[in-house]
């Protein structure tokens, strides 16, 4: 199998490592070879977040070279349009339907852009818009967005659906098992949002 | 391909591999990107005895103690981390190790999380000691291995040189029959003609190390890490570390010499290798450290004009010097992100206490010298007040210097409680003892929050999840002779203000104890609520001042004035926007 990138982006406590992580070992579960990349400098105090993963038979460079990300996940949509360059030709975009106003804008450093909605999309015309925050809420746990994520993330990527609950099964263990139930609910929502 | 692999991060391997190796003890202060090698250690401490030392020369120290004793030991720390531990590694090297010991240096190209970019190969290199440099996480995984026996055999400690995308990158990984157990310590026999190297011994030694270093260096030459993948002969192609997978993806159909044993030099094995090619090409990652060597031995490096000597490599650094050899691929696209959008930078979070400290000194106008941690975002706007940042614990020795120098007005020196612990306990007594009356803010959090919370001495706890006498630092300022000490909450701007201006403008020295957990740490992100009344708001921008996250631009109540509005999903209750509001504008609901 050629080699699959995967770009995830977003802000620092979203959860996107959690998601990379999942994605890395459901692509290590079937048998392929992965690398998976992460800077998380500051990242917890609210910076801009960037985390690679790539799988194929045979994966060498854990950085996925620029403009050649197959599909990329966008936590929040100004970090979607700062990152845009990842993207390959006709790759595909998974975007998170939520705007988080950097501390630049809402303490008036800097002006946010006026015109939003126009950027994104001229950079993202065939955008896979998910209410993961929303579908989240409905599944009665907030902290479950980025399961909403991963599973229209896994209707993306060509690996078995089991190969993800296997996954979640290994890292939700000991206390956090209990927190499995509401997971697989809020991964198979975020599945049907892209398969219908 | 076998099920058996895991995926682990470089850090996550080095640990699986030291306790596999039998490694007994395990020191460390943590700094990124190596902090997750003791934490991962401490998996295994029932085999391993792990610690976060206040700072990396004791870490190192204690590692050098227990390879005395004849255990194996590991030391881990960022590439400016062995700055600090230098000092006892160098004399070390001549002393040799017994219990195999590791150096684990985890170095920033790129800097990612630090102040500098420095190759610590070349450390390596001036202490005579061997280095391994892995390029994935099993390679760290079976070279800590390897460092431990190498270390043993040649009674030398041993490096093992990561950086950010080694540490921070996950790759599969066999752990093969994976059973930690402790190494059998080698028996303590005292023999001070080994371990005291005054000038008679020393000079000994001196020649000792010379003449294993040219027996390590045949070794390399013949290591299962140096290794020739075979290709067209056109171009050879020497590298390491992470270098290597990009040139994998690359230059793919090259032949390439694969260094994983880097130091001493694998002279022999080169020479032969640059024979069977018609040109030689080198690619590392920060210095010319292996490409200066091979023109050392009067090899011709293709030499070219792409710059790969600074910050960290990627394959489109090395797609444009492909494109300037061989012409055969186009440059790559530029990685820079579209400039009108606005920044994300990190900033310090809602509710932290190192916030009320900087937006008071800001206000009394002080010259303020800073150090390592969250804290040296109090430099950058809307609070500003910061003017210098060099190294762990510097903020002290710098103001004391300002002050000598005769700088006018007020200076303070700012750091964290861990920084202190780590290299501000002789900057305060140094000051003291001089009588330079230097104004020293520790900035208690009571964690060491920066590299993702780790304990230390003011924690009450180890690294090792057990209970720990806490130290308080007053008390530590107090037993030094410092006349002027006080702790304050750093939430209380009012008397912050009233302590720091009595400070700054006496004339002897003081310590001041801002205190405030760390409220990610403590988990006290939610303690409380804060809102703003509109009716009272007068859109006069004092509090954006402060520059939380969790304030927000509200009403235009003016031109270009806003009110401000506090995001609920943010707020941690922590008060300090009260106290600067002039007109009671703000208030705590819940």
């Amino acid at each position: 199998m050629k080699t699959v990138n995967v770009s995830l982006v977003g802000v620092g406590g979203q959860g996107i490592l959690l998601t990379a992580n999942l994605l890395a070992d459901a692509a290590a579960l079937s048998g392929l070879d992965v690398k998976k990349s992460e800077i998380h400098g500051m990242a917890q105090r609210g910076g801009s977040v960037i985390s690679s993963v790539r799988f194929g038979d045979e994966v060498h460079s854990p950085i996925i070279p620029e403009g050649q990300s197959d599909v990329l996940v966008a936590f929040d949509r100004l970090e979607g349009l700062r990152w845009q360059g990842f993207l390959a030709k006709g790759g595909k975009v998974l975007m998170n339907n939520v705007d988080l106003v950097p501390v630049t804008v809402s303490s008036g450093l800097q002006q946010p852009v006026t015109d939003f909605e126009a950027r994104l999309a001229k950079a993202f015309p065939d955008v896979i818009l998910v209410d993961a925050a929303k579908i989240a809420d409905e599944v009665g746990n907030a902290r479950t967005m980025n399961m909403v994520i991963a599973g229209a993330l896994s209707a993306l990527v060509p690996f078995e659906e089991s190969k993800w609950i296997e996954a979640m099964e290994r890292m939700l263990t000991g206390p956090k098992a209990k927190l499995l139930p509401v997971n697989k609910e809020a991964f198979a929502r975020g599945r049907k949002v892209v398969l219908g | 391909m076998s099920t058996k692999k895991v995926l682990l991060s470089a850090n996550e391997a080095v640990a699986r591999g030291a306790a596999q190796a039998g490694c007994i003890v395990a020191s460390a202060y943590p700094g990124t990107p190596s902090t997750e090698i003791l934490e991962n250690i401490a998996k295994f401490k029932d085999t391993v005895k792990c610690e976060w030392a206040v700072n990396e020369k004791v870490a190192m120290e204690t590692a050098i103690g227990a390879s005395m004793a004849g255990a194996r030991s590991l030391t881990a720390m960022k590439h400016v981390g062995l700055n600090v531990a230098m000092d006892p590694l160098m004399t070390f090297t001549y002393v040799g190790a017994t219990g195999g010991m590791v150096v684990v240096t985890a170095d920033d190209p790129g800097m990612h999380s630090s102040q500098n970019e420095q190759d610590n190969r070349n450390i390596a290199k001036f202490a005579r000691a061997p280095m391994f440099e892995p390029s994935d996480s099993q390679e760290a995984y079976d070279m800590v291995q390897a460092a431990f026996e190498t270390s043993e055999k040649y009674r030398v400690p041993c490096f093992l040189r990561l950086t950010t995308r080694t540490s921070h990158s996950s790759s599969l990984v066999d752990l093969g029959e994976f059973h930690p157990a402790p190494h059998p310590v080698i028996p303590y026999v005292k023999d001070i003609t080994h371990t005291i190297p005054v000038p008679a011994f020393a000079r000994g030694q001196r020649l000792a190390a010379q003449k294993r270093e040219q027996e390590m260096a045949r070794a390399a030459s013949h290591s299962k890490f140096n290794r020739i993948e075979p290709g067209k002969k056109q171009v050879g192609i020497i590298t390491s570390g992470v270098a290597y997978q990009y040139v994998k993806e690359v230059f793919p159909e090259f032949t390439i010499l694969k260094l994983g044993w880097t130091n001493p030099f694998p002279a022999e094995l080169v020479k032969k290798f640059a024979k069977t090619v018609r040109h030689v090409l080198v690619v590392e990652e920060l210095d010319p450290f292996i490409e200066s060597q091979v023109r050392a031995l009067g090899i011709k490096v293709q030499s070219h004009k792409t710059e790969l000597n600074m910050l960290e490599l990627n394959p489109d650094r090395l797609q444009n010097l492909r494109h300037e050899l061989l012409k055969d691929v186009p440059k790559a696209k530029p990685t820079k992100p579209d400039p009108s959008l606005p920044t994300r930078p990190p900033v310090l979070c809602a509710g932290c206490g190192h916030r009320g400290v900087f937006y008071v000194l800001h206000k009394l106008g002080a010259t303020v010298t800073g150090d390592i941690g969250c804290y040296t975002l109090g430099a950058f706007p809307p609070l500003n007040a910061m003017d210098s940042t060099i190294c762990m614990g510097a903020s002290i020795g710098n103001a004391a210097g300002m002050r000598k120098a005769g700088l006018k007005g007020r200076i303070c020196a700012v750091l964290g409680d861990s920084t202190f612990f780590h290299s501000g306990l002789t900057g305060i007594l140094s000051a003291h003892y001089n009588g330079t009356p230097v104004t020293t803010v520790v900035l208690d959090n009571r964690i060491t929050a920066m590299t993702g919370h780790q304990d230390n001495p003011g924690t009450g706890k180890t690294l090792a999840g057990d209970p720990a006498p806490v130290t308080e630092i007053a008390a530590v300022a107090k037993a030094m002779g410092y006349k002027k000490v006080a702790t304050v909450s750093a939430d209380d701007l009012g008397e912050l203000e009233k302590v720091l201006k009595d400070a700054l403008d006496g004339d002897e020295g003081a310590v001041i104890i801002a205190y405030a957990p760390c409220r990610i740490a403590a988990k006290l992100t939610k303690e409380g609520l804060c809102a703003v009344d509109e009716k009272k708001c007068k859109a006069c921008g004092a509090c954006f001042k402060m520059g939380c996250p969790a304030m927000t631009r509200g009403k235009e109540a003016a031109p270009g004035r806003f009110q401000m509005k506090i995001d609920p999903s943010l707020c941690a209750g922590c008060k300090q926007c009260q106290q600067v509001c002039k007109f009671g504008a703000i208030t705590r609901v819940r």
